[in-house]
């Protein structure tokens, strides 16, 4: 019923579509909010005769951001474009959105492009806040992203770092030796996202238990859930109730 | 039956066939280990333990009371909760963020209603006494939480006194949340666009009598253990991290600050206003089990201050964003059950505006649309940096969230505090990483 018209745009968040073939068609498999901009409640191919079913929403992609992006944004890009050679092939795109910088980096890279972010004397970056996960199933190829939040305490600044990998490949240096916070977070992005942080000391489960099949918050794993008795009717759990998109 | 055989050996009897088992691989199990010379030992401690802040591993590795090597494990209070964001709409997702770092409830609402409003682009059309009201519910969440902190600190380390003064004090802060927000934790009371509800004027009363008492409390906290002997010894010099360590294992908060560097979040990179009020950033230079409870200490005389002004600065005016599509359409009240509609609403939307109905109905079943992007805010929690990232699809639920727990990234520095050092100063040097595993794991 939805075609995938929505293609990843230039930039920023990738917009999610209902991935082809990637569904068995259980209710858990996408989340409900995933095939966002087409129709109501999601059930595609009823008797809708309301019209709703067929209500396209007007989407507004982030695009990559042109020069001058403001504040002290420039000032890192210039930094970062000096002090690293290697800029033009590790910098996939520059997206500026919501008053935060966000640089696109080739996951091969990762490791050099923070190396370099730490120690440069015009940028700085001497904690890495946050390492995280998160999976644009149907929406990119390479779908698993790994998010890193570097704050520089000098200049007070922040700036992030997204790289974006493949279920198939997903493979990226890990950050632990420039950053050792790193360690459990990405042990987290592993246990979750079942990304492989290579080089990491021991990349093992953090969460969840040892032994556990799958990595919860990809979004093909189902959240899972019993229905409920409330006041004498049955509740369902939340993946299979209906929900607005 | 042969002698190498790897089953047990067997005899016919009368009662019929009996085995008799003799634990064939222990015996070279146990010849391999040397008791009495091999000096370390192995100690799980926890996950439940009385020392461990909730379900928290630690394997030790002992040399006599030396510890050599330690490593802990989490992820026993892992509820999925980033998980379960992405199956309820925007406004559900504070009943869940409440429940992760659950001595700091409103930081969790805090910090998610930022985020989610960066999103949607209000920042700037929150009103002043809403922004006012959640600095004034975050400072006084902050002392509560630093309360609960030296309680449990204290009791670690065998002062049981302090530990149920401390418990006292934090109960009086519950009451004023329960006046505010009708529970005392768990409250999902800022929501995005505001908060859920005003303060009611008993709850001023309440905190101001607080405010009168408190100076007093810390000075009896101070009485009992600074110049305590048995305090001092456990606390000076134990569980030392510098700056440097600090920064390379991602540890904010007062764990940083008790080693010198003033990195608080509402200085450095301040939000909710907080550029405006007046108050320090408390540092030690030791680094410190005991430069830690002094921050402590000092932060919550800070919190106390800030109180204050926002308690001087609650102008009258709205606690919720002015658009409609946002705020919820009903005036919350507290019944004896909880938050719920008020009266006065329901009896309005059911009995005399059908539009009102549908609006309430859609707001409420539906929620709101957030547009895609994805922001990252981070606001100064009592254990650190507590940062969310949001990620939307332009739908009315979450996409992505995630949490930066300063718990979870705080641990990490337990094995560099506790090696080399003495087993009883592990307690020491953990408790005052102030771990909430509700938080570590959510």
């Amino acid at each position: 019923m939805t075609s995938p018209t929505d293609k990843q745009n230039d930039g920023g968040v990738p917009l999610p579509v209902v991935p082809v073939g990637a569904s068995s068609g259980a209710p858990a498999e996408l989340p409900p909010a995933s095939p966002a901009g087409r129709g109501m409640f999601g059930n595609h191919g009823t008797g809708d005769v309301s019209g709703y079913g067929g209500l396209v929403r007007q989407r507004h992609p982030v695009e990559e951001a042109s020069r001058p992006y403001g504040g002290y944004f420039d000032e890192v890009r210039d930094a970062l474009e000096e002090a690293y050679p290697a800029f033009g092939d590790a910098i996939e795109k520059v997206v500026v959105d919501r008053g935060e910088l966000t640089l696109h980096v080739r996951p091969e890279r990762i490791a050099e492009v923070c190396q370099v972010m730490r120690d440069d004397l015009a940028l700085r970056f001497e904690l890495c806040s946050s390492v995280s996960g998160a999976d644009y199933l149907g929406a990119d190829e390479r779908r698993l992203h790994v998010i890193y939040l570097l704050t520089s305490m000098t200049y007070r600044r922040r700036v992030r770092l997204e790289a974006a990998v493949s279920v198939e490949a997903p493979h990226l240096p890990s950050v632990t030796a420039v950053y050792p916070t790193a360690d459990w977070q990405e042990r987290e992005a592993y246990d979750m996202f079942g990304i492989v942080f290579d080089g990491h000391p021991s990349l093992t489960r953090i969460l969840m238990p040892d032994d556990w099949e799958g990595h919860p918050q990809r979004k093909d794993y189902p959240l899972g859930g019993v229905p409920v008795e409330y006041k004498g009717a049955e509740i369902q759990p939340p993946n299979e109730r209906r929900s607005y998109q | 039956m042969s002698a190498t055989s790897n089953y047990a050996s067997e005899r016919e009897t009368d009662e019929g066939r009996v085995f008799t088992v003799t634990g064939g691989d222990w015996d070279t199990i146990v010849s391999g280990t040397d008791p009495i010379n091999d000096e370390r030992i192995v100690v799980n401690m926890g996950p439940q333990h009385p020392s461990t802040h909730g379900v928290l591993r630690l394997i030790l590795e002992l040399e006599g009371e030396t510890v050599r090597e330690a490593r802990s494990v989490v992820g026993y209070l892992h509820t999925g909760i980033e998980k379960n964001l992405e199956y309820r709409n925007w406004v559900q997702g504070s009943t869940f963020v409440t429940r992760m770092d659950y001595l700091a409830p409103i930081f969790n609402e805090t910090a998610y209603a930022l985020a989610v409003e960066k999103l949607l682009g209000i920042t700037d059309d929150i009103t002043e006494r809403a922004t006012t009201i959640r600095v004034l519910m975050m400072e006084l969440n902050r002392i509560s939480s630093h309360l609960v902190w030296l309680a449990t600190t204290g009791m670690e380390l065998g002062a049981i006194s302090i530990m149920l003064y401390g418990f006292r004090e934090r109960e009086y802060i519950l009451d004023i949340f329960e006046t505010i927000t009708g529970l005392r934790m768990n409250h999902a009371y800022v929501r995005p666009g505001g908060v859920a509800q005003d303060v009611p004027d008993d709850a001023v009363v309440k905190i101001r009598e607080f405010l009168k008492m408190m100076p007093k409390k810390l000075k009896e906290y101070e009485d009992l253990l600074s110049g305590q002997p048995i305090w001092t010894e456990r606390t000076k010099n134990v569980a030392v991290l510098d700056v440097t360590g600090c920064v390379a294992l991602g540890i904010t908060g007062p764990v940083l600050r008790s080693a010198g560097l003033a990195w608080d979040l509402r200085k450095t990179m301040p939000y909710c206003g907080y550029e405006t009020y007046e108050f320090d950033v408390p540092t030690h230079p030791d680094g410190d089990v005991w430069g830690r409870y002094q921050v402590r200490l000092a932060e919550i005389r800070e919190s106390l201050k800030l109180v204050e002004q926002a308690l001087d600065r609650l102008r009258p005016g709205p606690v919720m964003v002015a658009d409609r599509k946002i705020a919820w359409p009903a005036q919350l009240a507290i019944g004896v059950d909880g938050m719920g509609n008020s009266l006065e609403h329901v009896a309005k939307i059911m009995g005399q505006s059908m539009e009102s109905l549908i609006h309430h109905f859609k707001l409420v079943t539906e929620g709101f649309r957030v547009p895609p992007g994805q922001v990252y805010v981070a606001i100064e929690a009592p254990r650190g940096e507590l940062g969310v990232h949001a990620v939307s699809d332009g739908g009315t639920r979450p996409y992505r969230v995630h949490y930066r727990e300063p718990s979870f990234v705080n641990l990490q520095a337990l094995p560099a505090m506790a090696e080399g050092g003495l087993i009883a100063d592990v307690i020491a040097g953990g408790a005052s990483l102030d771990p909430v595993m509700g938080g570590c794991d959510r």
